[in-house]
């Protein structure tokens, strides 16, 4: 056993008073209050009505584009699109060299490899912070696959050069209650982020939050996530629908902040999947600093797992800049 | 006991969709003399630029549509207007203060001007377009296609519906999307279309209406990066001037005011201004 599997497996013991096993987890997880669903709604709406404009507007719009997880998920990806990709990640808008780098470019793991090579001297090094690259692990989308494999995945995707690892949970085992089975293989993907030279690369657990059909499912896999060791929990993979939505994103921050008040460790969150326009964008950093404060609008604690954004973000900021509208044809084709 | 009547207040037309002004503002509509018709939207800038977003997202599929296929949704507009011809002609009276027969002659009027500008869908490429000669065994065709957003001052003055129907319809003609300033002080009849277009098949987005202040909007969409060609025909009292150097920053095509009985009169011109060359060489077969 790592030191961190150590780490995690004498705090979780703390908290659940046992191992954890599925009955333990059980009794853990369902001894959390319930969500109220309707005043969890009704909060996120009224966060989403914040009017922001000028100068607090141009901070955000910055901000935002320094926290997206510029991300290509598809098929039909080339080492050609994972370049393309890259050099938008790098330069965002070519006509204004001020515009800040996004935090990290998210691609499938046989694409790292790609990715690393295209940043160059933009990646992240021990010495200098950079663009980190995450790769998506585990039989991502699904999940649906042995130990085993969603293991080698993550070992691949590490030996590559990811910098951080996006992991799904098992629904399935998550929603028929066994919790044991998803705690174990969080800790195992864990241990798998492990670096020869003993660093460990950021874990993020992708909770697929469009499947587990609850706020209270929500609430309860954040804690599991966390409990097990995720540096960061994700709301969807962008593949199922409902994505990220702002009261689930919400629900899940709440986990992260009551978490930051029991450890004094703080965990980050990454809502992913159908954030398209900067207006959305700005409702979830309203969010995230009124529910856990300023202090989590930094790339090591909350992200924004998006495509599109990016371009609307940049047609937001050209308009700021110049004092008229910017259309399409004045950004990237992704 | 008399009854209290109710007067409407008019939204304005983006998207296939009537949405009140996201300004939340109204502006009365009066008769000339004076007397209160009916509250219209006031739209702002963030109302022209959501129309701007409208209007580029139906261009490909309104440009896409066959020739022919245009022609009968614009025609089935004139077939529409026809049969509402009574309502626009109270309007028309009402706002205008014009007598009832002038009124039915501004509509049977634009009707016809709708009804020959629909005929041309299907016919000004192979006018406008050509076969060049070329020294070479190639085809060489140039044909024109259509611009993309095309943002229009509608006419300020005379008839309110012919005016607009004048601007309108020749930037539709060609498969291009409108975005149109309505008549400030008449704009009734711009509505009425509106809900004329809402029930016929045009698809949303082609052809959006704002009410308001052509002064505060013009200038938004002539400096707006994503309409590609502007028509000022009802610019004359603005600084237009301003307004087209404005459009010159992101190179739109630009028609200038007119003013008179005779702004705006029905001319092939008014289709192919709206047009980009597009010129093709294609092998001869060598036999």
């Amino acid at each position: 056993m790592t030191s961190t599997e150590l780490a995690t497996r004498e705090r979780t013991l703390s908290l659940l008073g046992g191992e954890a096993t599925d009955s333990n987890l059980r009794r853990y997880l369902h001894g959390i209050p319930g969500v109220d669903a309707v005043g969890l709604e009704q909060r996120a709406a009224a966060l989403g009505t914040r009017s922001i404009k000028t100068s607090s507007k141009k901070w955000a719009i910055d901000t935002i584009i320094g926290l997206i997880d510029l991300t290509t998920l598809e098929g039909a990806d080339t080492p050609g699109k994972v370049r393309s990709l890259v050099a938008k990640a790098i330069t965002p808008d070519p006509a204004d060299p001020s515009c800040p780098r996004v935090a990290a470019v998210c691609v499938y793991g046989d694409m790292v490899g790609d990715a690393v090579r295209a940043l160059g001297a933009a990646h992240t090094t021990p010495a200098q912070p950079g663009i980190n690259v995450a790769a998506v692990a585990t039989a991502f989308p699904s999940g649906r696959a042995s130990r085993a494999v969603k293991l080698a995945d993550t070992a691949d995707a590490i030996a590559a050069g990811a910098d951080e690892i996006d992991m799904v949970i098992d629904r399935g085992a998550f929603l028929s209650g066994r919790y044991g089975e998803v705690f174990d293989e969080i800790v195992a993907v864990k241990a798998a982020c492990a670096r020869p030279d003993g660093t460990t690369a950021h874990l993020k657990v992708i909770l697929e939050t469009g499947e587990l059909n609850t706020y209270d499912n929500v609430r309860r896999a954040s804690w599991l996530a966390i409990l097990a060791g995720g540096d960061f929990i994700k709301t969807s993979t962008g593949k199922v629908s409902p994505a990220a939505t702002l009261p689930v994103t919400l629900s899940m921050l709440e986990v992260v902040r009551d978490w930051h008040r029991l450890t004094g460790e703080k965990i980050g969150v990454k809502p992913a999947g159908g954030i398209r326009t900067s207006k959305d964008a700005i409702k979830y950093l309203v969010t995230v600093a009124e529910t856990v404060g300023e202090e989590w609008l930094v790339p090591e604690l909350f992200r924004f797992g998006a495509s599109s954004l990016l371009n609307d973000v940049l047609l937001q900021r050209q308009k700021l800049a110049t004092g008229h509208y910017s259309g399409p044809a004045y950004v990237t084709i992704d | 006991m008399t009854r209290l009547a109710v007067p409407k207040t008019y939204k304005l037309y983006i998207g296939g969709k009537f949405p009140r002004s996201e300004s939340g503002r109204v502006y009365p509509v009066t008769t000339k003399q004076g007397d209160f018709l009916a509250n219209a939207a006031k739209a702002s800038r963030k109302d022209a630029r959501h129309a701007v977003l409208a209007a580029r997202a139906a261009v490909s599929g309104w440009a896409g549509t066959t020739a022919y296929n245009r022609a009968q949704v614009l025609y089935r507009i004139a077939e529409l207007l026809e049969g509402r011809r009574a309502q626009f002609i109270d309007e028309i009276t009402a706002s205008e203060g014009s007598s009832p027969q002038a009124a039915a002659a501004q509509v049977d009027e634009a009707i016809d001007r709708w009804v020959w500008y629909a005929g041309w869908a299907d016919k000004y490429v192979q006018v406008a377009g050509n076969a060049n000669p070329v020294s070479g065994p190639f085809f060489n065709l140039s044909v024109p296609e259509p611009t993309g957003v095309v943002a229009i001052v509608a006419p300020q003055a005379g008839g309110s519906l012919l005016g607009l129907v004048s601007a309108v319809a020749p930037a539709l003609v060609a498969g291009n999307t409108v975005v149109v300033i309505a008549n400030e002080a008449m704009p009734l009849s711009a509505i009425s279309l509106s809900e004329v277009l809402a029930t016929s098949d045009v698809p949303g987005g082609v052809l959006n209406v704002l009410t308001g202040s052509p002064a505060e909007i013009a200038p938004w969409l002539a400096s707006h990066a994503d309409v590609n060609a502007l028509d000022l025909v009802g610019a004359g009292a603005l600084d237009w001037v301003d307004l087209q150097i404005q459009a010159a920053e992101t190179l739109k095509r630009v028609l200038p005011p007119e003013n008179g009985p005779d702004a705006a009169a029905p001319s092939l011109h008014r289709i192919t201004a709206f047009t980009e060359t597009k010129t093709v060489w294609h092998t001869k077969a060598l036999i």
